[in-house]
């Protein structure tokens, strides 16, 4: 097992992992409904699934966020 | 521009700011900022940006206050049920300051008017409830190298970012609107009222910032909290050079009116 940083908070997974893989792992709710960053940069939503996230990375799910009308 | 004895004594707590002064005020004075959307988030940004004594301030929206309003948009009273946000709104700014020049515009911010609105503003704030029109926003200030502060807000949970131009803007983090049915749920949206007036009142703190130059401001990092834990994240981010808008090869060149889910309490109450 290897640590990464998932939104700030330290979690270990087998390395390396798709990030498709690491977004079921975290069970997001709604995927389509997230944008990712790793290490900082924004990884294309067609690329979820080629894009591999080794130790030490830092991911975050960034929320789609409206106006609390949906 | 020089204060009257009223004014320095209205805009003393500013002035004896020692990083803002009375030529930080003077900016503040000078400023044009335009306010996009008159809602939840469009309420206390015009009301500390009132207070503040931002020289103009323009105000967009179509709608007409709706009870269902009064629980976070704090700007409209209980009498204004049925009148136009943006007239209750700027009676509202006058009341508090009557130094505001108030500029209203009883529409949506479209694809076809977005550039002339924005082109006579310094700053704008985006205050709307839907994505649409967060990405024109987008797509309008990058293209007009204007400086504008997103913010949203769901549930428990809100987020910003401030861009000015050269730095990480909206679809650099966020690509493009989500599928108009991948959206939540009416039974899953809703918003707890005040993490509006938290929000609304970081905008305008940016705002205040941008005007005066004071501070760093929230670019190149997204400011994300959730109420149920109040806990603070900056996420930094960067320019992205395949960003659609202000990427290297751009593929959105021109606005466009994207597509808009639908979600009231109606249709909340169908699908129970």
């Amino acid at each position: 097992m290897s640590k990464i940083s998932v939104n700030g908070k330290a979690q270990e997974v087998e390395t390396p992992i798709s990030i498709i893989e690491l977004i079921k792992l975290n069970n997001v709710a709604q995927p389509e409904m997230v944008s990712i960053q790793l290490n900082g940069e924004f990884v294309n939503r067609d690329e979820y699934d080629n894009t591999l996230v080794s130790e030490g990375a830092e991911v975050d799910f960034l929320y789609f966020m409206g106006g609390g009308q949906y | 521009m020089d204060f009257t004895e009223d004014q320095i004594q209205r805009y003393s707590r500013h002035i004896l700011l020692q990083d803002v002064g009375v030529e930080g005020q003077e900016r503040i004075n000078n400023g044009k900022v335009l306010i996009v959307g008159a809602g939840g988030l469009g309420a206390p940004i015009a009301l500390y940006l009132a207070a503040a004594g931002v020289g103009t301030i323009g105000i967009i929206d179509g709608d007409v206050v709706d009870l269902s309003n009064l629980q976070r948009q704090v700007i409209h009273f209980t009498p204004d049920v049925n009148k136009p946000k943006v007239i209750s709104a700027k009676e509202k700014i006058n009341l508090i300051n009557p130094d505001v020049k108030v500029i209203t515009y009883q529409k949506l911010l479209t694809a076809e008017n977005a550039l002339e609105i924005i082109q006579d503003y310094d700053f704008v704030v985006d205050g709307t409830d839907n994505f649409p029109v967060k990405f024109l926003i987008n797509d309008a200030c990058v293209i007009a190298k204007k400086p504008f502060s997103h913010g949203g807000i769901l549930r428990f949970d809100g987020q910003t970012l401030t861009y000015v131009p050269g730095s990480a803007c909206y679809r650099c983090l966020f690509h493009s609107p989500p599928p108009p049915n991948a959206v939540p749920t009416c039974s899953q949206a809703g918003v707890l009222g005040a993490i509006a007036g938290m929000l609304g009142t970081i905008q305008a703190a940016e705002v205040l910032k941008y005007l005066t130059g004071v501070g760093d401001l929230l670019t190149n990092r997204l400011l994300t909290f959730n109420a149920k834990t109040m806990e603070f994240r900056t996420i930094k981010s960067k320019h992205n050079d395949k960003c659609p808008v202000c990427g290297s090869h751009p593929t959105v060149t021109g606005l466009v009116d994207y597509e808009q889910a639908v979600c009231d309490i109606e249709s909340h109450r169908k699908q129970k």
